[in-house]
């Protein structure tokens, strides 16, 4: 069976919204909730943070949401039971992103078993190296019908750009800027280049660009060079907030795609 | 056994590059050039005259002959505490400035436990004239005050951190989160025998002028190069490396680990990673840290801000794995009484981080003819306020 974010692309030509947001945060029991409200709400596709004691490549707001995640009890083990019956009601492509210490004490070929068994459909592992993924991964990946998706940033080399295209079979997660996760997407001139050589380079997979992109107008600018884009640090700034979880959801997706306020 | 890097920056099964994307083309830069560059001639040449005029090497290899008798041995002090700034750090920061001038950087950033890698890289940066920006746990700027006075002097700009346990590891986050953020103009000086590939070797080869000049000392002063021990405290590693640097490959040469128990090994307070730590990925690199089973890092705790650390460096890990050093934990209170049996012997107040090295001097149990070189690292000024509130306890004040 096709993976659902290859079938994703495939079929869907707007531009698609990834929403991250961290598993166990707000609350322990929050994940499944808001991935319904987001496929209720438009989102293309969700990235669901497991959370570690030291995320390396993420801003204060995701850290924080990592880190009262943790308190809440949130462990990979817990997120499987969590996400077990998710496919009775969420059609979304699914990927778990996540450092690759915890998967390891996990087992990694264990994680990977459980992931395809409750369906998740592509994993963000960071600080996994490629050299790696090409000579012990990528099989385990393949069994488990699994995409490994890759980052590339502007100072990635054309060689490794091809050579992440050429292992990718879902899209490649274009990093905006140098920087943790957090910031905003300035479209200085530096950065369109930057997103400009990318697009010239017709890579054979789609890229959605992530990091600092938090608003409609950033969501725009990167969606004019990439297939979609990613948001972390602005949904979980609007799932922090202390009540209405599913209207804030709504309306937060609902202004991103169409750049309309709801008043709920 | 080989007990060196191989090729793609293992130890056994310890080391490696375990980074974001965001790092890799810095890390890869560095590893394509840094063995080309320390070993050029011009390189070496800079390197040997700042070591020995500005860092004042060789170092001495000092005989301490009332620790010597009260422990019925020969026991050697290798006075690392003589050095620029008070210890062994300044060896690395001195190397990797000139690394990092070839680089063409402009802007260095470091990461700080007790303060001491701090001030050896805010001095180099003084030295070079390059931006040098620290981070440091939060807690670690109060209990280390005098070291954060230095490095602001020396024209440094301190972060104090306020993520996590506030103390090492989360400086070490975000002086990587720094480096993702800035990754062209900036080099970071890492402390330890830590992180990712080059890193654990590039900073074990600068510090192995430790162990190279204990050779030639020793075989003046007793008519041969190799002791019986040679034993050396480990929070990442650093001062560890450079001691056993040149014996990794001498069997003879008994290696000696000393890590921090804090209140005691199974205390939940302790930073003894190689009894308490399992395999793992922390700050880049694949080797023994304190994790939970979920694979979360466990705060770790020690007296010694410059041993309260969740890992050990790949190469130690190694060492550990493999049985050619043997490791002892030392608790706060035997480094402290540590501190005070070397003061008052040898009028020499050393640092915390030493300081376990000697209080392991008891567990060891040395015959009255080995030869034992002891890796003094540091100075203890930095520690004055923490041995004062210790010996105001002991007096019942």
């Amino acid at each position: 069976m096709e993976n659902k974010i290859a079938q994703l692309f495939k079929g869907h030509s707007t531009p698609n919204l990834n929403v991250y947001f961290t598993a166990g945060f707000p609350e322990l029991g929050s994940t499944t909730t808001i991935l319904k409200t987001l496929q209720d709400a438009g989102a293309d596709l969700v990235e669901i943070g497991m959370p570690y004691s030291d995320p390396l490549a993420d801003g204060p707001t995701i850290q924080q949401s990592n880190t009262v995640a943790l308190r809440n009890g949130m462990s990979i083990k817990k997120l499987f039971e969590q996400l077990n019956d998710v496919r009775d009601t969420v059609t979304l492509p699914i990927i778990l992103m996540g450092y690759l210490n915890p998967v390891l004490q996990y087992g990694f070929e264990n994680f990977c078993r459980e992931a395809a068994r409750v369906g998740v459909d592509g994993l963000i592992i960071p600080d996994m190296p490629l050299v790696e993924y090409e000579e012990e991964y990528q099989a385990i990946f393949g069994k488990y019908n699994l995409s490994a998706i890759f980052l590339i940033t502007p100072q990635t080399s054309e060689a490794r750009i091809r050579k992440i295209d050429e292992l990718t079979n879902s899209f490649i997660y274009m990093v905006s800027t140098a920087s943790t996760t957090g910031n905003t997407v300035a479209g200085t001139q530096n950065q369109l280049a930057y997103f400009e050589r990318i697009k010239q380079m017709n890579l054979k997979n789609p890229k959605l660009i992530g990091f600092g992109i938090s608003d409609k107008k950033s969501f725009d600018l990167a969606c004019r060079y990439a297939e979609g884009a990613i948001i972390g640090s602005a949904f979980i700034k609007v799932i922090q907030q202390p009540t209405g979880l599913q209207e804030n959801i709504r309306d937060f997706i609902h202004l991103i795609k169409s750049g309309e306020e709801i008043f709920s | 056994m080989n007990y060196s890097v191989d090729e793609r920056g293992y130890y056994g099964k310890f080391g490696g590059a375990y980074i974001p994307e965001m790092l890799y083309p810095n890390v890869e830069e560095l590893r394509q050039k840094y063995l080309d560059i320390i070993y050029e001639p011009s390189f070496q040449e800079e390197l040997d005259e700042l070591l020995r005029d500005y860092v004042g090497r060789p170092t001495p290899l000092y005989f301490a002959k009332r620790l010597s008798e009260k422990f019925n041995t020969k026991i050697y002090l290798k006075r690392e505490d003589l050095a620029h700034t008070g210890a062994h750090k300044i060896n690395n920061t001195v190397g990797q400035i000139l690394l990092a001038k070839r680089l063409g950087k402009k802007r260095i950033i470091a990461e700080t436990g007790a303060g001491q890698h701090g001030v050896a890289t805010a001095t180099v940066c003084a030295l070079a004239g390059l931006e040098c920006i620290v981070y440091m746990g939060q807690i670690d700027t109060e209990r280390q005050k005098p070291n954060v006075a230095r490095m602001k002097l020396l024209g440094a700009k301190v972060v104090p951190v306020t993520s996590g346990s506030q103390t090492l590891k989360d400086a070490t986050n975000e002086a990587i989160r720094d480096w993702i953020s800035n990754p062209e103009d900036t080099h970071y000086i890492i402390g330890s025998v830590v992180g990712p590939h080059p890193y654990p070797d590039m900073v074990a080869r600068f510090q192995a002028v430790i162990s190279a000049e204990v050779r030639q000392q020793l075989l003046f002063k007793e008519g041969t190069e190799f002791p019986t021990y040679v034993v050396a405290c480990v929070g990442g590693g650093s001062n560890a490396a450079g001691a056993f640097y040149h014996y990794l490959n001498e069997p003879a040469v008994n290696l000696v680990a000393v890590e921090a128990a804090g209140h005691g090994v199974n205390s939940g307070l302790s930073a003894a990673t190689s009894v308490l730590g399992s395999l793992g990925i922390i700050h880049g690199s694949k080797t023994l840290l304190m994790q939970t089973e979920d694979g979360q890092i466990v705060e770790p705790h020690s007296i010694s801000a410059g041993l309260d650390y969740p890992g050990i460096g790949p190469m130690h890990a190694h060492l550990y794995d493999s049985g050619r050093a043997k490791f002892y934990a030392i608790t706060d209170e035997e480094a402290m009484q540590g501190v005070v049996l070397c003061s008052r012997l040898e009028g020499i107040i050393p640092a915390i981080e030493s300081a376990h090295a000697i209080a392991a001097l008891h567990y060891m149990q040395p015959k009255p003819d080995d030869i034992v070189v002891l890796n003094l690292s540091g100075r203890g000024d930095k520690d004055l306020q923490t041995i004062i509130n210790y010996l105001d306890e002991q007096d019942g004040k």
